[in-house]
């Protein structure tokens, strides 16, 4: 008989009776419990946990921020402070849902550098870091339309200035904007469809989360000596291994954000979005949220409107082309000395153009992020190609269990497989 | 999380640090549940009513143009409310009726600040809907007081339920009169 | 890779700092420290000076800045009694309706009524100001960089001489904390024009910290009960931090005992 009951291990009855028709618990177990997870992940390998907390706690914070807000140009504004001021914790969970947001970008982009310093994006994972790209170009749109709710003056702007992006395209350009404002100008029709759209696109993430997480499953982790798994002796349980060592991140997680939230919840946020919209008249200076400004000063820095758009998405777009961009066989920048070097610059541009995006257009602003806008295709597009070619990489070690358990083990002459197998064999 | 499930990836038991770990592990565990119940009283108190809805949980009425007689229906919290002008011989029926007879056995006179004036949330204690007579041409049910026409509850010149499937008799609202010719609810 | 890491974190820390206080890119001189006490990381709200901010706010800037999100009800929070504040309200006028004839009609506030408004509209606000529009105070402290600071250096900013070749427009004043350096309100604040109730001396530079005070705290009126809040949550993630952090040390210490 080819169906029939799942053969369930579970102990106690009822969820055993529930495991033999849906083995939602065997599931668990074997993906969350007895995982075999590489022995030697640093701290750097809790942000893919904490990115999914995060992902949670904007979730519960938006859906009962939802209760409250109303999507409509008249109302918005007021509906946002009426939270702030009436609502039982209404300040708490709004506070947090916008601080949420800058946390997630953070989080993201250390889980980034992380794939990028370690090599996590290649065979056989390319299809695990293309999943996490698009997770990144939907938290933007979602971003994007988040920060355009509370109407404020960076809001009506900031929605202004990016749709007016998608104008850049000859032909259909303006026939895209106007299908995105749904009038003459961003309006109530935008803000209404941007707040229906902001909350369906988190479930969009989660759907492409639960397709990042089991891609993952397949492959199985990276690791910071970016040498795959051998045998038992390399790996051990995730539980409670790793749930534990996630846990003390999501602590300190939690302490940061719980910092910024109650002792300086404006910090990262733009005085002028407490402005109510004005249709009529635009800030000085207008900036995106922070995590935006490195693609803003790409934009900045091509004199060409088109052109500047096209490089903007380009340099997201070009992450999808990562795993085949680098010809390093060495995975983790551990034992590429050279390429450790080029990556380091690599960050140091992100990080002027970070800074440089939130300046105003002007030198030496402008010939700045264009020097950085330079570094950072180049690095992808010639640093990496090149790079695996010439460079000449640390030898690697032999095995993680190697490495990890160090001299003591090489000492003892071959390494006593059996005992270091040992948890492995009990999970 | 997974902790349920997982049995055997426990440490060897009879290891001499078992107790201090589990111990520690017990305190972790208990945090943790304390740190989410915190977390969940938030989301759950922001649903309450919110200040100020709170805040206008008042009414205020003037009672003037109510003829005895008379009726008005008026909005408090987002219900009505019925405030009757009753006649000598409304008050007389009600207060005729022997309270052992009644299904929530009230008298009149506790239902009432004023002998005339009636003051109920027109909530239907059955399902909520609206009970009709507030209107000279509304029916009035059997007992000359409301109607309930969802269910078909009868409540009588004091607004107490004396057939059909409600339970209660009309709520009275707290209110008080600022003047005998004004009554705030609420 | 440690290495690696500390370059990345300083080069991060010189862009935090610089960052977002970067943005006040403007003409504007940088304002004066009025040293208030809700400045503070676990600061409160100075209640006596508020509450003579309101006093200044309800009779000399009510006169054309509305503060339409608050409800006279919130002054209860600044620590005067609800007979008190019931009171205020009703030596104002709004307007309520429609009545059962369809009629618009005025009556005295009431503590669920928002402040009530100089202006029916902007339009007519420009009108009455020479074409300016008064901003509303509501969350004026919290939609300016460094916005206490900001307004009390603005209050206390006026009568100084504009430096040479800038010319002041029909109707402008001169205040250096002003982006631009020329604002459409005048000089607002003078000694000794109101009279406290309390008895402080009305100075304008009293005025001038007390109105500030008054608009820090109706801008993020949850300041105080956040900075507690934060205090208790902090507290208790950082022993669940080191629980956590025990746990996890009693956890992978099996581990390598046995694989070693």
């Amino acid at each position: 008989m080819a169906l029939g009951l799942h053969k369930s291990e579970v102990k106690n009855p009822l969820l055993r009776w529930v495991d033999e028709r849906l083995p939602v618990i065997t599931m668990i177990q074997k993906e969350y419990g007895t995982f075999p997870t590489p022995r030697n992940f640093n701290y750097f390998w809790n942000f893919g946990a904490l990115a999914m907390i995060n992902l949670m706690i904007m979730i519960a914070t938006g859906i009962f921020l939802a209760m409250h807000y109303q999507p409509n140009t008249l109302m918005a504004f007021d509906s946002v402070e009426r939270i702030m001021r009436d609502v039982n914790y209404g300040w708490l969970i709004r506070y947090v849902h916008m601080n949420g947001a800058s946390m997630f970008f953070i989080v993201v982009y250390i889980h980034i550098f992380r794939g990028l310093y370690y090599g996590s994006y290649k065979a056989p994972r390319e299809l695990l870091w293309m999943l996490g790209v698009t997770i990144f170009l939907l938290m933007m749109a979602t971003a994007f339309m988040g920060y355009v709710l509370p109407w404020g003056q960076m809001s009506l702007w900031g929605a202004v200035v990016i749709t007016n992006l998608f104008s850049a395209f000859p032909v259909v350009g303006d026939f895209i904007v106007t299908l995105l404002w749904g009038g003459f100008s961003v309006d109530n029709p935008t803000l209404t469809r941007f707040f229906a759209l902001h909350y369906l696109m988190p479930f969009m993430i989660v759907g492409v989360v639960f397709l990042h997480v089991a891609a993952l499953h397949i492959t199985g982790s990276n690791n910071p000596l970016g040498v795959e798994p051998k045998g038992p002796q390399d790996t051990i349980p995730f539980h409670p291994y790793y749930t534990i060592k996630d846990t003390v991140g999501i602590v300190v997680y939690l302490m940061v954000f719980a910092a910024l939230v109650f002792f300086s919840p404006n910090y990262l946020g733009h005085p002028d979005n407490y402005i109510p919209a004005n249709p009529l008249s635009t800030p000085a200076h207008i900036v995106p949220e922070w995590y935006f400004l490195p693609y803003y000063a790409i934009l900045r820095a091509v004199p060409d409107k088109l052109g500047g758009v096209i490089l903007m998405f380009s340099s997201i777009l070009v992450w999808f082309a990562v795993p085949w961009l680098d010809s390093s066989k060495v995975r983790s920048m551990n034992f590429r000395p050279v390429a450790r070097i080029f990556f380091l610059l690599w960050c140091i541009s992100f990080g002027v153009l970070m800074y440089c995006g939130g300046k105003p257009a002007e030198e030496p602003f402008v010939t700045i992020s264009r020097i950085a806008t330079a570094y950072y295709f180049a690095y992808f597009l010639v640093v990496l190609p090149l790079l695996g070619r010439f460079e000449r990489p640390m030898p690697l070690p032999e095995s993680i269990s190697r490495a990890v358990l160090g001299i003591k083990a090489m000492g003892g002459g071959p390494l006593p497989a059996g005992a270091a197998a040992k948890p492995m064999e009990k999970a | 999380m997974a902790d349920m499930a997982t049995q055997p990836s426990a440490p060897p038991a009879g290891a001499p640090q078992a107790t201090k770990r589990d111990f520690l592990a017990l305190s972790a565990t208990a945090f943790a549940a304390v740190g989410v119940g915190a977390i969940v009283w938030p989301f759950i108190s922001s649903m309450n009513p919110a200040r100020d809805v709170l805040a206008m949980a008042s009414t205020e009425v003037d009672l003037t143009p109510i003829a005895t007689g008379m009726a008005v229906t008026v909005m408090w919290r987002g219900k009505p409310v019925f405030v009757r002008n009753r006649t000598a011989e409304e008050i007389a029926t009600a207060r005729a009726v022997p309270v052992s007879e009644l299904r929530d056995p009230q008298t009149d006179q506790s239902r009432v600040q004023r002998d005339n004036w009636l003051v109920m949330v027109g909530v239907c204690t059955h399902l909520g809907c609206v009970p009709l007579g507030q209107r000279p041409t509304d029916v009035r049910g059997d007992y000359s007081g409301w109607f309930c026409p969802c269910h078909g509850s009868h409540y009588d010149g004091s607004g107490r339920i004396r057939k059909g499937p409600a339970p209660t008799n009309l709520a009275v609202p707290q209110y008080t009169f600022l003047t005998p010719t004004q009554i705030r609810i609420g | 890779m440690k290495r690696f890491l500390k370059i990345t974190a300083l080069a991060g820390a010189i862009l935090l700092a610089a960052g977002p206080s970067g943005q006040a890119a403007g003409e504007a001189q940088h304002p004066r420290d009025g040293g208030f006490s809700f400045a503070n990381l676990f600061g409160t709200f100075d209640r006596a000076s508020a509450q003579r901010g309101f006093q200044v706010y309800k009779e000399v800037c009510a006169n054309c800045h509305s503060m339409r999100l608050l409800s006279y009800r919130n002054l209860v929070e600044l620590g005067l009694s609800e007979a008190e504040v019931r009171a205020i309200a009703a030596t104002f006028t709004v307007t309520d309706g429609p009545n059962d004839e369809g009629a618009m009609f005025e009556r005295p506030a009431r503590l669920s009524d928002r402040f009530r408004s100089p202006f029916a509209n902007d339009a007519a606000a420009r009108t009455a100001n020479n074409g300016a529009l008064p901003p509303d105070l509501s969350v004026i402290v919290k939609a300016r960089h460094d916005g206490a600071n900001y307004l009390y250096s603005l209050l206390t900013g006026y009568g100084q001489e504009p430096p040479a070749g800038v010319t002041i427009g029909d109707g402008m004043n001169y205040n250096p904390y002003y982006p631009g350096g020329q604002i459409a309100m005048g000089q607002v604040l003078n000694d000794d024009q109101i009279e406290y109730t309390d008895g402080t001396n009305a100075s304008a530079d009293q005025m001038a910290r007390d109105v500030t005070t008054f608009l820090a705290w109706a801008s993020e009126p949850e300041t105080e009960e956040r900075r507690r809040m934060g205090i208790r949550v902090l507290v208790f993630l950082a022993i669940a931090g080191l629980l956590a952090y025990g746990v996890k040390r009693k956890i992978w210490a099996e581990l390598k005992t046995k694989s070693a």
